[in-house]
């Protein structure tokens, strides 16, 4: 890393250049390319079930507690019109996504709107990550970041399903809502961040080690798994051609854009719109691929999970998150 | 020992389904049933159990041949156009007719 005049961390107190020092790559990250060549290679690596549940619910919930300790730091209160416009971002994004797939790629309305809604929709892996790029590099940002996961998850699902469906039809909305509201990111999320607030930085030390020292740990063993289930999707990623690849990166791309203007009109800190755009940017692949296969069966799952995981989740975690940092620097002016 | 028929209905499908198919068995009256994590190939190519989004589950149900008739029924006419699925119908031996 060479400190630019615009550079505005602080330079890392060891500089040999190590190989990942070099690719400038979090060493997280290397787990993912692990979990992908061993996927690809048909290597005999498969985690069991359990481990990924236990793993992403610890990475929740420690995600939440350190949101929740840091706003019982903070008693500014909660700027709600920040949230509302972040909760608008998630009705907005996915119409653009949704006019690329169906009028530029010529997908099925269904498919189009599938994959509106997963990308108008976030990733909280890829959340996990830009946390950690952040934390790494002593950047700070909104204590919070978590509430804007809660509020960007649903709303784009909801607009994904209108754009397949219309208002009327044959949705079970009050089931759905139920389930979107009630899924495990969401319960896990807010229930971290209560509890912080609750207990406060000094009642949370008993529980540091495991939520907080372990965190890189933990998050290089999701972001195996992750690569584990990316390979997965490869083959499919051969049937579906050019368009998806290029959907993949061009949205996130966009929507990068958008949501760094849109940390930078709500007045977020550097750290904070960079998160933003990060958010904006990830597409999910966890409530969006549920929701939307009960809800519009006749859309090729197939197709929005492999562009979400396959191309979109390690195009923002190796190349993107940097770019949105820099990109949340320069609209910060 | 005394042994009574009963239909077995097997159905193997996404794990995406669970919820909304242990809802439509509770609406049509099933009192029981056992749902267990899966994974294979087939025509919707191959599915593993490690991961809910791409997951199989197998749901097996033990009921009055009449039931398990109505029950296929439903899944045909709601799940197999746009769902992995299959299903299939056996006569299994009980000891507890009340129970089934």
């Amino acid at each position: 890393m060479t400190p630019g005049p615009d550079s505005h961390t602080v330079a890392p107190p060891d500089s040999s250049p190590t190989v990942s020092r070099v690719l400038q790559l979090d060493p997280v990250i290397w787990f993912f390319v692990l979990g992908v060549a061993a996927g690809a290679a048909r290597a005999d690596l498969r985690l069991p079930a359990a481990i990924y549940e236990a793993v992403s619910t610890v990475l929740l919930l420690a995600i939440g507690l350190k949101g929740g300790v840091e706003l019982a730091r903070d008693t500014g209160g909660l700027p709600f019109a920040e949230f509302g416009g972040i909760m608008l971002l998630g009705f907005l994004l996915p119409l653009p996504a949704f006019a690329l797939a169906h009028y530029v790629g010529r997908l099925e309305r269904a498919d189009a709107a599938s994959l509106a809604a997963h990308y108008g929709s976030v990733s909280v892996g890829t959340f996990a990550v830009v946390i950690g790029y952040l934390g790494t590099r002593g950047i700070a940002f909104e204590a919070r970041a978590p509430v804007w996961v809660v509020l960007l998850e649903v709303p784009a699902i909801l607009a994904g399903i209108v754009l397949a469906r219309g208002l009327s039809g044959d949705v079970r909305w009050s089931r759905l809502l139920r389930e979107l509201f009630l899924g495990r990111s969401i319960v896990l999320l807010l229930g971290g961040l209560v509890i912080g607030w609750l207990a406060g930085p000094d009642g949370i030390g008993p529980l540091r080690p495991l939520f907080f020292d372990l965190f890189k740990g933990i998050l290089a063993l999701f972001l195996l798994e992750m690569g584990l289930i990316a390979a997965a999707q490869l083959p499919t990623l051969r049937r579906h051609g050019l368009f998806i690849v290029v959907f993949g990166v061009a949205v996130p791309l966009l929507f990068a854009v958008i949501g760094a203007a849109l940390g930078r009109v709500l007045g977020l800190s550097a750290g904070g719109a960079t998160v933003l755009a990060t958010l904006a940017a990830s597409a999910s692949y966890i409530a969006a691929p549920a929701a939307i296969r009960t809800a519009v069966p006749e859309a090729n799952p197939a197709l929005s999970l492999t562009a979400a995981l396959a191309i979109t989740f390690p195009f923002n975690i190796v190349v993107g998150i940097p770019l949105y940092e820099r990109l949340a620097v320069a609209f910060a002016g | 020992m005394e042994q009574f028929t009963r239909r077995l209905l097997t159905i193997v499908t996404e794990a995406v389904l669970e919820r909304e198919l242990v809802a439509e068995f509770e609406a049509l009256g099933v009192r029981g049933y056992t749902i267990t994590d899966a994974r294979g190939q087939g025509g919707r190519g191959r599915r593993q159990s490690d991961w809910t989004q791409e997951g199989n589950i197998r749901i097996e149900i033990v009921c009055e041949p009449a039931l398990a008739e109505r029950i296929a029924l439903k899944m045909r006419e709601r799940y197999y156009e746009h769902y992995a699925m299959i299903l299939f119908l056996q006569d299994v031996n009980v000891l507890r007719p009340d129970k089934f």
